[in-house]
């Protein structure tokens, strides 16, 4: 019993943190590539994952999706010029 | 380095007989729509006429934008001083700090935002009382050690613990918790009694104690030192000195979306790089506009992309983005210029002469505007 409601406060914990990140003014919506969609983005871009932006694994945002390294994600900026502009980054290790 | 497209709706447009798609970003097709059908032609073009040619030195024109007007506001930079507000860096040196990518920064400083049911006068003041941290030496009134019977004295302030909301047991209780070794006990209405729990206690263990129960928190989140409660438009905004984004966001009456510091890499651990950069951005643009500097946005925007291409903040300069350059010759052209070549000579380093830097230097056409491209020869 007491094992268990800890757990379960400790899980409401990271939810609300979650929340908070991914709400956050500051924080611009990621999404994860599809193995299509990033073939095609790096043929579309003629360029390789190399050259890409990073971002570490250990990201908070990356975090939460769950993202792995070599995946692609896709930033949706709210930007001052452009109204909206889209960014990618690698993930990598670290 | 790669520039992610601007991707939005795309546009036909007819230059020299080829027809070209281009696309152009969501905010000015909005506005170009609202516009009669025979002038939208005319403004797509015209967008495409604006756009830096391909080739174009970017990063040299950001750099001056930003750095010319920024060594002008020098002289305005320190006569806030002794105003009635929060003192927090500003200007140059404020401006160096973000580029430089400083761990901590000089004065680091939070905005708190509240919610639609806190905000208002009365809430944000008791927010803010919650928030300042307050220890045991600011609501004391003097503290002696008894050599008589080896025991610390303190007394506190009444008034003063009337100020943050508590009772004298409240406090002895926090002071238990933070001195192991320590007997603590109330005496009277004001008096708190530590006493060691050792068995021969010697003058030194009391004088720790002592100064050790002087710095124990009583109230607030550690780290904070000042707060002031301040009407920014509609909104009741809680300013402080010292930051701790972490504790404040999971506050109750706090609003989580908009509250922020001024704290790059706190902000980097807790919301990610992406939140960095943009953090980096309004705050670069903050700091020139508060100078009466126009500096335009897309500058700001592409320094703070390269610092946090990596994938964590990275300064600009030596230890960063120049020092980390691929290219020999264009980081011993920086700075450091004897290391660098030693390091290469000794390691056996190869320039591929990519770089604008390393081509000025050997006397080539550096690849940049119409010197990035090269003539072919199709083979039949």
């Amino acid at each position: 019993m007491g094992a268990l409601s800890n757990r379960n406060k400790s899980l409401a914990v990271v939810n609300i943190k979650k929340d908070i990140i991914l709400n956050h003014e500051l924080v611009p919506k990621h999404e994860i590539l599809s193995e299509e969609e990033a073939k095609k983005l790096l043929e579309e871009l003629n360029i390789t994952k190399k050259q890409l932006p990073r971002i570490y694994a250990s990201d908070p945002v990356a975090k939460i999706l769950g993202a792995k390294p070599g995946d692609i994600i896709r930033i949706t900026r709210k930007s001052p010029t452009a109204g909206e502009s889209i960014y990618y980054r690698v993930v990598v290790k670290g | 380095m790669t520039k992610a497209k601007k991707k939005t709706k795309s546009a036909d447009v007819n230059e020299g007989g080829n027809t070209i798609q281009i696309r152009l970003p969501k905010r000015y097709e909005e506005e170009i729509s609202k516009l009669p059908k025979k002038e939208q032609e005319k403004w797509r073009k015209r967008y495409l006429e604006m756009l830096y040619d391909v080739g174009e030195a970017i990063g040299m024109v950001a750099a001056h934008s930003i750095s010319e007007p920024a060594t002008q506001t020098t002289l305005r930079a320190y006569h806030a001083e002794g105003r009635v507000q929060l003192v927090t860096t500003k200007g140059l040196p404020r401006l160096i700090e973000i580029f430089d990518a400083r761990k901590v920064p000089s004065t680091p400083s939070m905005e708190i935002y509240l919610d639609e049911e806190h905000n208002n006068k009365e809430a944000a003041k008791k927010i803010a009382a919650e928030i300042k941290e307050t220890t045991l030496e600011q609501i004391m009134k003097e503290d002696s050690i008894d050599l008589m019977e080896m025991k610390v004295e303190l007394v506190v302030d009444e008034e003063k613990l009337k100020e943050i909301d508590m009772e004298l047991e409240e406090v002895a209780k926090i002071i238990k918790k933070n001195l192991r070794n320590a007997e603590v006990r109330v005496e009277g209405g004001n008096k708190i009694i530590l006493e060691s729990k050792k068995e021969e206690v010697s003058i030194r263990d009391l004088q720790q104690m002592r100064v050790k129960a002087r710095g124990v928190q009583i109230k607030g989140i550690k780290g904070i030192t000042q707060v002031i409660v301040e009407k920014v438009g509609d909104d009741w905004v809680i300013r402080t000195l010292g930051t701790n984004l972490k504790k404040v966001l999971t506050m109750n009456g706090v609003d989580p979306t908009r509250t922020r510091s001024n704290h790059i890499f706190e902000v980097m651990k807790l919301l990610g790089i992406e939140a960095a950069r943009n953090l980096i951005v309004e705050e670069t643009l903050r700091t020139l506009r508060e100078q009466g500097v126009d500096t335009d946005e897309r500058h700001v925007m592409l320094v703070a992309d390269i610092m946090t291409f990596s994938g964590v903040v990275k300064p600009i300069g030596r230890y960063g983005v120049a020092g980390e350059k691929a290219s020999v010759l264009a980081r011993a052209n920086f700075e450091e210029t004897i290391k660098h070549l030693t390091n290469a000579a000794a390691s056996g380093e190869v320039d591929d002469l990519k770089s604008i830097f390393a081509n000025v230097i050997v006397g080539n056409l550096p690849p940049i505007g119409t010197g990035m491209f090269k003539l072919g020869i199709k083979e039949e």
